[in-house]
């Protein structure tokens, strides 16, 4: 597949076109297949290094980039910072200095701060995949949002996107709203006001401050994790009121179309966002997103790797067996 | 002794006597022996050293009110000695230091200090505000009185800003004793707590929190009905929006004798700036929105505003090499602001002598000091700019021990030629 991302790192989703999205959903599907098969190894990654870079723990994104990149041959080691150097006072570009003189090839990063992932590119010579930077973006989870959607609808385009809960402190929205509105699907947020960040209304999207409305005619609904510290900032009340009025039950979820699909980033907190009867009902497809997590990372890791210095050709692999 | 002064077919500027005509300035034992039209008439003290300004102009020294320097407690960021020679390079002879140093400038010997490290170390003159309160706890007052005694020229909470309605009542009335001025950054903490940048749109697509107009909104509004309460002197140090601009009008229609300033930096650029998380451009108050940068030139225009300041605060590479949200805040601006603020005066939305005014004059007379005049009888602390030279800000060049410049690479006209301190040469430009 001689498909050429034009990226050398995949910092959000924001620079991204539609074409680039497109071709990143459809070498997706492939990975799938991968994933599928009993020998679920590619050599298209052999020899390479991924470092896994999280800053702040993620127990399930860290693993879906781990199995992506061993799955296409890679080596890859998890580094959890938190834990060492920067507790020592190291800064993240002493961080990343460090990290490049050991050459990897490929740095999956998770920070807490938005724009860090970014300034750890500008310093290293690898290539960067943003794993979640503070309330910025998300691009693979969006990648694999869209991915699960077009999978279910046959299509982005024209479809009524209801993105519900804690907007404003979520990365994962940013992304979700930034790809779908590229690629022609109708966008909605529903949340409480005090979980709306400024200027919301200024990105393309309608807003609601009640499920009913908000939900109505809705293809897709997405639910986003609610943090129990928002309670103690006097964001929400309590999780009673905020199930009441934002939680998504079977009362609310018949207010969409008879065939939307449920969504949620997980992890979950259920009872508080979510029933558990929709988590796990007919029209959820949260685990799914799970599985497409890995094929969508696969094809990111895929992609960004045709850059890479010293690249194997697209005919390399079969030259080499035959050796 | 120096030697006297001629400075002659130079465009004389003093908005202390609304002056501004062609002429010449004379210089001898330090201070002004004459300046403007009918200078040039006057013949030159014997032995004066004559400048031929072919039109350049001449404008009293400036007097930036807002300086954070390093020193002490921070002299790898900025000494006196480094800030003072910036201050000469951008034409500021008096440079009015922040007391939020390590340790705080809240006792008489303190103040003292300050004097004597400039003394021996800076070239251009320096004035310390004093804390307001205690090690800027924001609970017992400092001891206006002996600190003004001292030298104190006002009273601050530096960066930070006073939470207790109740001491800012005390401050203001205990300071009108004195007749000492209260200036403060007026920022409500807990509102603007855990932002980074304006609030708003672009914040949102950045992924940053933001801090609201209103953080600064609330606390200038409150200020201003306790200084009509008070009788107490008020200057609110920097502003960075419009409704501060409208609440500070409303202020000044009924008479009550707030003042306020605007940083060059607020007065040049605004939010987009921040770009991909530019850290440079991380300042409090944030930059704000272009409606708001241009709501503050035009109150500096009209005289709402009454004070440019640069703000000039020096960090490290460490403090801004970090992600935006975890970086430090502020830029350093002593050597830029001039040029600047030249930006606006060639663009025709304020006259020269309006920022002249604002950059000395009016900053002089609120802190009483004797500058911001040419008035003959003055100290000669003056400064000859060539408004239309081009030249380009290099992080390299600046003659600040940070280099933590808003303005790198940026295109200016105007350039100080030489600056002048109680007659003495500090800083000349080598073209």
């Amino acid at each position: 597949m001689a498909s050429a991302f034009p990226h050398r790192h995949l910092l959000g989703i924001e620079g991204l076109s539609p074409q680039d999205i497109t071709a990143l959903l459809d070498s997706s599907e492939a990975a799938i297949d991968v994933s599928r098969q009993v020998e679920k190894k590619k050599a298209t990654l052999r020899g390479r290094t991924q470092i896994n870079l999280f800053f702040e723990a993620s127990t399930r994104t860290q693993s879906s980039f781990e199995l992506a990149g061993k799955r296409l041959g890679a080596d890859v080691m998890n580094m959890a910072v938190g834990a060492s150097s920067v507790k020592k006072g190291e800064t993240l570009i002493d961080t990343a200095m460090t990290l490049n003189a050991m050459r990897p090839d490929i740095l999956v990063v998770r920070h807490h701060a938005a724009g860090a992932v970014a300034l750890l590119a500008q310093k290293v010579e690898c290539a960067v995949v943003n794993a979640g930077d503070g309330a910025h973006e998300h691009p693979t989870q969006a990648l694999l949002d869209a991915l699960t959607i077009r999978r279910h609808k046959g299509r982005l385009s024209g479809l009524v996107v209801a993105i519900c809960g804690d907007i404003a402190h979520s990365r994962v929205a940013r992304s979700n709203i930034l790809l779908l509105a590229a690629m022609g699907a109708r966008l909605r947020v529903v949340a409480p006001s005090t979980l709306l960040p400024a200027g919301i209304d200024r990105l393309g999207i309608d807003v609601f401050h009640s499920m009913r409305e908000g939900l109505a005619d809705a293809d897709v609904v997405m639910m986003l994790r609610l943090q129990r510290e928002r309670m103690n900032a006097a964001y929400v009340p309590s999780v009673r009121e905020y199930f009441r009025f934002f939680g998504l039950d079977a009362e609310k979820l018949s207010w969409a179309k008879p065939d939307a699909i449920v969504m949620h980033p997980g992890p979950m907190n259920r009872g508080v966002e979510i029933d558990p009867m929709i988590a796990d009902g007919v029209q959820s497809v949260i685990r799914e997103q799970v599985e497409m997590g890995v094929a969508v990372r696969m094809a990111v890791l895929e992609a960004l790797g045709e850059h890479l210095p010293n690249a194997w050709t697209t005919d390399m692999p079969s030259r080499l067996s035959v050796i | 002794m120096d030697r006297p002064l001629a400075f002659i077919n130079a465009r004389v500027v003093d908005p202390s006597r609304n002056l501004d005509e062609n002429g010449a300035v004379l210089v001898a034992e330090g201070r002004i022996l004459a300046a403007g039209a009918d200078a040039a008439n006057q013949g030159a003290p014997g032995g004066a050293e004559i400048v031929e300004c072919r039109g350049a102009a001449i404008l009293p020294g400036l007097v930036d009110m807002r300086v954070f320097v390093g020193e002490p407690g921070g002299e790898h960021r900025e000494t006196l000695e480094t800030a003072s020679r910036a201050a000469a390079a951008g034409g500021v002879t008096a440079i009015i230091t922040m007391p939020d140093t390590n340790p705080v400038i809240d006792d008489p010997a303190l103040v003292d200090f300050v004097f004597r490290r400039a003394r021996d170390t800076a070239v251009v003159r320096v004035h310390p505000m004093a804390a307001m309160t205690r090690g800027l706890s924001g609970e017992e007052l400092s001891e206006f009185g002996l600190l003004k005694e001292a030298g104190a020229v006002a009273f601050t909470e530096g960066r930070r800003s006073l939470k207790s309605t109740k001491v800012m009542r005390n401050a203001l009335t205990y300071a009108r004793d004195f007749d000492a001025l209260v200036v403060h950054h007026v920022e409500d903490e807990d509102l603007a707590n855990g932002g980074v940048m304006n609030e708003g749109e672009t914040a949102t697509r950045l992924g940053l929190p933001g801090v609201p107009r209103e953080a600064e909104t609330i606390v200038l509004d409150r200020d201003i009905r306790l200084a009509r309460m008070t009788g107490g002197r008020y200057h609110a140090a920097q502003i960075s929006c419009e409704p501060a601009v409208a609440a500070l009008r409303r202020a000044k229609l009924t008479g009550n004798g707030v003042t306020a300033g605007a940083a060059i930096a607020h007065l040049s650029l605004n939010e987009n700036d921040i770009g991909a998380y530019r850290t440079f451009f991380k300042m409090s108050p944030p930059l704000r929105s272009e409606d708001d940068r241009q709501a503050l030139v035009e109150a500096l225009a009209d005289g709402t505003i009454d004070v440019v300041c640069s703000a000039h605060d020096p960090q490290d590479v460490e403090g801004k090499r970090q992600p935006f949200a975890e970086a430090a805040d502020g830029a350093v601006g002593l050597e830029t602001m001039l040029a600047a603020g030249l930006r606006l005066v060639h663009s025709g939305d304020i006259p020269l002598s309006r920022l002249v005014d604002a950059m000395s004059t009016r900053p002089a007379r609120l802190l009483g000091l004797e500058a911001g005049t040419l008035t003959p009888g003055a100290p000669a602390d003056l400064i000859v700019v060539d408004l239309d030279r081009p030249w380009i800000v290099r992080e390299e060049e600046l003659q600040s021990r940070s280099r933590n410049t808003a303005f790198e690479g940026a295109r200016m006209s105007g350039k100080v030629m030489r600056t002048v301190v109680a007659g003495r040469t500090v800083y000349e430009y080598a073209a």
